[in-house]
């Protein structure tokens, strides 16, 4: 029972050589031939490091980049419509209704000076042309929804009345007012305590069954991204380097930077050793190196991968890996370094 | 036994909130807070925000003054007996923010350099010492001995603090969540450099982190707290596989799992943790807690000995402590 | 850890990166605006610094016959003053005390606001109270009140006009000079610098006073405007310079009464004043932007 069932032969989220630069001198190559799709009811979890343009991916498909200053290339398809092409009022209704967004800070995204009742109520009106009344009662079903306690009262509060987690469920609530088909998250759990942190991801997993919404999740973090996640996409220097399931990317990683970022995260590292760190930081989104973005980083960079395209290694249908050593034969051999 | 580097006595820190007369809000930041450090080993610090950790670390470090409670270096209690000037060499501190707790107009050679000369070193030999220094944090003096903070990345400008904090040959170091703003990559080879220098230096570290992973890999001892009490102190190995407080196995069970087949299906805890103005009576946690009972309403906890140097202040070990 | 002498490195060799200043130099010479409008004040100040030499005839001296000639009369290009005086050297004269009424008492009042200002914000607690609401008294009074009071008290003359001026700044620079260094002094630097064991008039001079001047300042030289305004309304109303003096607001006055008969004439020193003054409130807008160091 998904009230948000697309036609079955076209996944929900389609995205082919997404590009986006930001216009400057240099400019500034924040993604760089992006290509993901992604059913309806599938979790797809973006994995990178600050300056990796997974935030600028997921703000690409609500267009919530600075218009002037941004090239977009590349094709992006929501639920069947051309997402480059919608202006004005289309955009709008693509915008919260087709599909909407969480971000890390609530504080920043809810209005401070309407209650949290308002600003649900608001949305509702805006996309569906409720009355007043009807959108009052959506909202306090959505505060249920999102578990807040006592949500008749909660309804009048406003967001600085709202203790942290509070108001991520409130910011929840109102992305998901609308019922949209895509829910775009970016880091919402990144500035939450531990044990906030995962009756969120437990919140939006749920939500997610329940609604059956697709939803690309944004962090930094591994273990955030395996909670919620069906799938996995590992994203440096504004590529996506590998994706596979999440089991694949954390028992079989095959892209060096996939291994590094599973061995700072402390995957089986024994207390008190040294780590198996990536030296060096990620290149400058305005001068990227040719070749392989991870070559200058990575311990087993050949003459080959600073020159020419990288070559992708493929596996079983969504499961590949960009870099030279995975389409070798002997992918398992990176795995063990030489000392 | 071996005098303990550094220890913290009953310290208590409760700042104010606003409001007057019998309306004054007091935040318990910190209340009767003991511990101690033995020499060369880490003791990491966890809990969640309002906890008092960050006080604690300003506590220990001096740059917060304790309503009550005291600090002993070396045995010796800290302003009357060990003048501050003296502590402030051997007790050094790396905060959060690599960004904030550098000046934005001196370059990275001068400010390492400070604080030799505070102390008295020349100003060539403070210099001399900066740029050996940042050559052992990694970074190379003739690039960036002259720089400024902006134009160095996170993790550099981390590196320039822990080399600043190393500047005075301290034998404790407090880190105060050092690595928790830096990316993944970058935070484990900020780790790898303090285990090196730990390990070659002979150092004392207080960890400070939200991160449990972290905590663990680096530390010998770990103190969970909780709204400005120690909840649970004990070895590392202990602490993680057998919790005794049950907040500390509420944390664990909060962490990620990193496994998808055993992913977390409840949450342990419901709710944010509670203000550190008005903390709930007895044991703070008692209005979180799945086992509270009887007391735990009413009683303040003491530190049970559950097991050799592993404490929990919960009455859910009281018995067994009694039988022990 | 011997330190030997391969691992020193020779000062000349390190990087000398981009220093603050010249930063902020090369961004103030981008802002086109800026730009013109200090060279504008530039010009105004060597213009008072060469006066004798520039001025076509002697400020003081008048001719009878030639009394409120307009602009462009032979031999008067900006015409001649109620007292016959040429108007082109009054205003070239004019400069130097409207200027230095314009910057004096805000250079003082800088040095008095700022010492106050920074050691009420970095030493924080009774002592910020205190001193802030002492300051908050007088910043009650609207500044041009202050200014006509403490003249009026103190009686015309240069001097004490120089006085109720830097007066009226005190305060609102102890202001912002609190409020700047309070933000500083929560930064995390001032702490490590503190747990360094260095004393606060250390702490002070070495890493407070460098990230603080900088705004203070730049508030200080919008100042200077309303200072040469204050300045020429004394005068106006006989409270600060007095005639024969060549000074703006004093032309003003005098000039007042020949409105009906040389308006353009009367509105000279106007002019002046007016230029004068946005001219310095561009070049501090303009140092205000180019100081902002963006991370």
């Amino acid at each position: 029972m998904t009230p948000s069932a697309t036609k079955s032969d076209h996944p929900l989220v389609s995205v082919r050589d997404l590009s986006v630069r930001f216009d400057g001198t240099p400019p500034v190559h924040a993604v760089n031939n992006v290509s993901f799709d992604l059913a309806s009811g599938e979790v797809l979890g973006i994995l990178g490091e600050s300056g990796s343009g997974k935030s600028v991916t997921l703000k690409t498909l609500l267009r919530l980049l600075p218009e002037r200053r941004t090239t977009i290339t590349g094709a992006v398809e929501v639920d069947g419509e051309d997402v480059i092409a919608l202006q004005g009022r289309a955009l709008a209704d693509h915008r919260g209704g087709v599909a909407s967004m969480i971000f890390q800070d609530p504080s920043l995204a809810l209005d401070p000076v309407y209650t949290i009742g308002q600003q649900i109520a608001e949305t509702v009106i805006r996309h569906e042309g409720a009355t007043s009344r009807v959108a009052m009662a959506r909202a306090l079903e959505m505060l249920e929804l999102v578990r807040i306690p006592s949500a008749k009262r909660r309804l009048g509060n406003y967001p600085h009345e709202m203790s942290g987690g509070m108001r991520q469920r409130a910011m929840i609530a109102l992305a998901l007012a609308c019922r949209p088909k895509l829910l775009l998250a970016d880091e919402p759990t990144t500035a939450l305590d531990a044990t906030v942190q995962i009756q969120i991801l437990l919140l939006l997993r749920e939500l997610q069954q329940e609604m059956g919404m697709g939803v690309i999740f944004v962090t930094h973090d591994i273990g955030v991204a395996v909670e919620v996640s069906d799938r996995l996409a590992v994203m440096y220097a504004g590529s996506f380097v590998e994706t596979g399931s999440v089991a694949d990317i954390i028992r079989d990683a095959r892209h060096p930077y996939s291994k590094g970022l599973l061995a700072a995260n402390l995957v089986g590292a024994v207390p008190g050793t040294r780590l198996d760190a990536v030296p060096g930081a990620p290149p400058a989104l305005n001068a990227l190196p040719e070749g392989c973005a991870f070559a200058p980083r990575c311990a087993h960079a050949e003459d080959l991968c600073l020159t020419t395209p990288v070559p992708v290694w493929s596996g079983a249908a969504g499961r590949w890996a960009r870099c030279v050593h995975a389409t070798r034969e002997g992918a398992t051999a990176v795995n063990k370094v030489a000392p | 036994m071996n005098t303990p580097i550094l220890s913290a006595h009953n310290l208590v820190k409760h700042f104010s909130a606003g409001g007057f007369g019998a309306k004054r809000k007091v935040v318990r930041a910190v209340d009767d807070v003991s511990f101690e450090l033995a020499r060369g080993e880490t003791l990491g610090v966890v809990g969640e925000s309002g906890c008092g950790k960050s006080t604690t670390a300003r506590l220990l470090v001096q740059l917060l003054t304790p309503n009550s409670g005291s600090v002993r270096f070396d045995g010796k209690v800290v302003g009357p007996e060990l003048p501050l000037k003296a502590f402030r060499r051997q007790v050094q501190m790396v905060f959060q923010d690599s960004f904030a707790s550098l000046n934005p107009r001196m370059t990275m050679i001068d400010s390492i350099a400070f604080g030799p000369t505070v102390h008295g070193a020349s100003a060539a030999e403070a210099r001399r010492k900066a740029q050996d220094l940042l050559d052992r944090v990694g970074l190379d003096p003739a690039r960036f001995g002259g720089r400024y903070a902006h134009e160095l990345s996170g993790g550099q400008r981390q590196r320039v603090n822990i080399a600043r904090a190393l500047a005075f040959d301290p034998q404790v170091i407090v880190l105060d969540e050092a690595v928790s703003a830096l990316d993944k990559s970058v935070e484990a080879q900020v780790l790898n450099l303090l285990m090196d220098l730990r390990r070659e230096r002979g150092l004392t570290y207080v960890f400070i982190s939200h991160d449990l992973n972290v905590v663990r890999h680096i530390s010998d001892r770990v103190m969970v707290m909780y709204l400005g009490e120690v909840a649970e102190i004990g070895p590392a190995s202990s602490l993680y596989t057998a919790p005794r407080h049950p907040y500390t196995k509420a944390l664990l069970a909060a962490m990620p799992s990193l496994d998808p087949d055993r992913r977390t299906h409840e949450a342990p805890l419901a709710g944010d943790p509670p203000n550190p103005i008005d903390p709930p009576s007895g044991c703070r946690f008692h209005t979180r807690c799945a086992q509270a009972f009887g007391p735990c309403a009413t009683q303040v906890p003491s530190q049970f000995a559950v097991a050799k140097g592993h404490l929990a202040a919960c009455h859910l070990n009281r018995s067994e402590e009694t039988v022990a | 850890m011997a330190v030997t002498a391969e691992n020193i490195v020779p000062l000349a060799t390190v990087d000398k990166s981009q220093g603050y200043w010249r930063a902020v130099w090369s961004r103030f010479l981008r802002d086109k605006v800026a730009v013109c409008a200090g060279l504008v004040a530039a010009g105004l100040v060597l213009m008072a610094i060469f006066a004798p030499w520039i001025a076509p005839a002697d400020p003081l001296q008048g001719t009878m016959l030639k009394r409120l000639s307009p602009i462009g009369t032979e031999g008067y290009p900006l015409g001649a003053d109620e007292l016959g005086r040429d108007m082109l050297s009054r205003l070239i004269y004019g400069a130097r005390l409207s200027l230095f009424m314009g910057v004096v008492p805000v250079l003082i009042a800088f040095a008095i606001g700022s010492a106050i200002g920074i050691a009420a914000g970095y030493l924080g607690g009774w002592v910020n109270t205190i001193t802030m609401r002492t300051l908050d008294v007088l910043y009650a009074f609207p500044s041009v009140l202050l200014a006509i009071a403490i003249s009026g008290a103190l009686g015309a003359g240069i001097l004490n006009g120089l006085l109720s001026l830097t007066v009226v700044f005190i305060p609102p620079i102890a202001r912002v000079a609190e409020s700047v260094t309070t933000s500083v002094r929560k930064l995390e630097y001032i702490e490590a610098a503190q747990a360094s064991g260095a004393s606060s008039l250390r702490i002070v001079r070495d890493h407070v006073l460098g990230n603080v001047l900088g705004p203070i300042f730049v508030y200080a030289t919008s100042l200077i405007s309303v200072s040469m305004i204050l300045a020429a309304g004394l005068s106006f109303l006989g409270l600060g310079v007095s005639p024969p003096n060549a000074e703006w607001g004093l032309m003003l006055n005098t000039l007042r009464n020949a409105i009906y008969v040389q308006p353009w004439l009367a509105a000279l020193p106007g002019v002046m004043i007016f230029m004068t003054s946005i001219s310095f409130n561009m070049l501090s807008d303009g140092l205000r932007s180019a100081m902002d160091v963006k991370q």
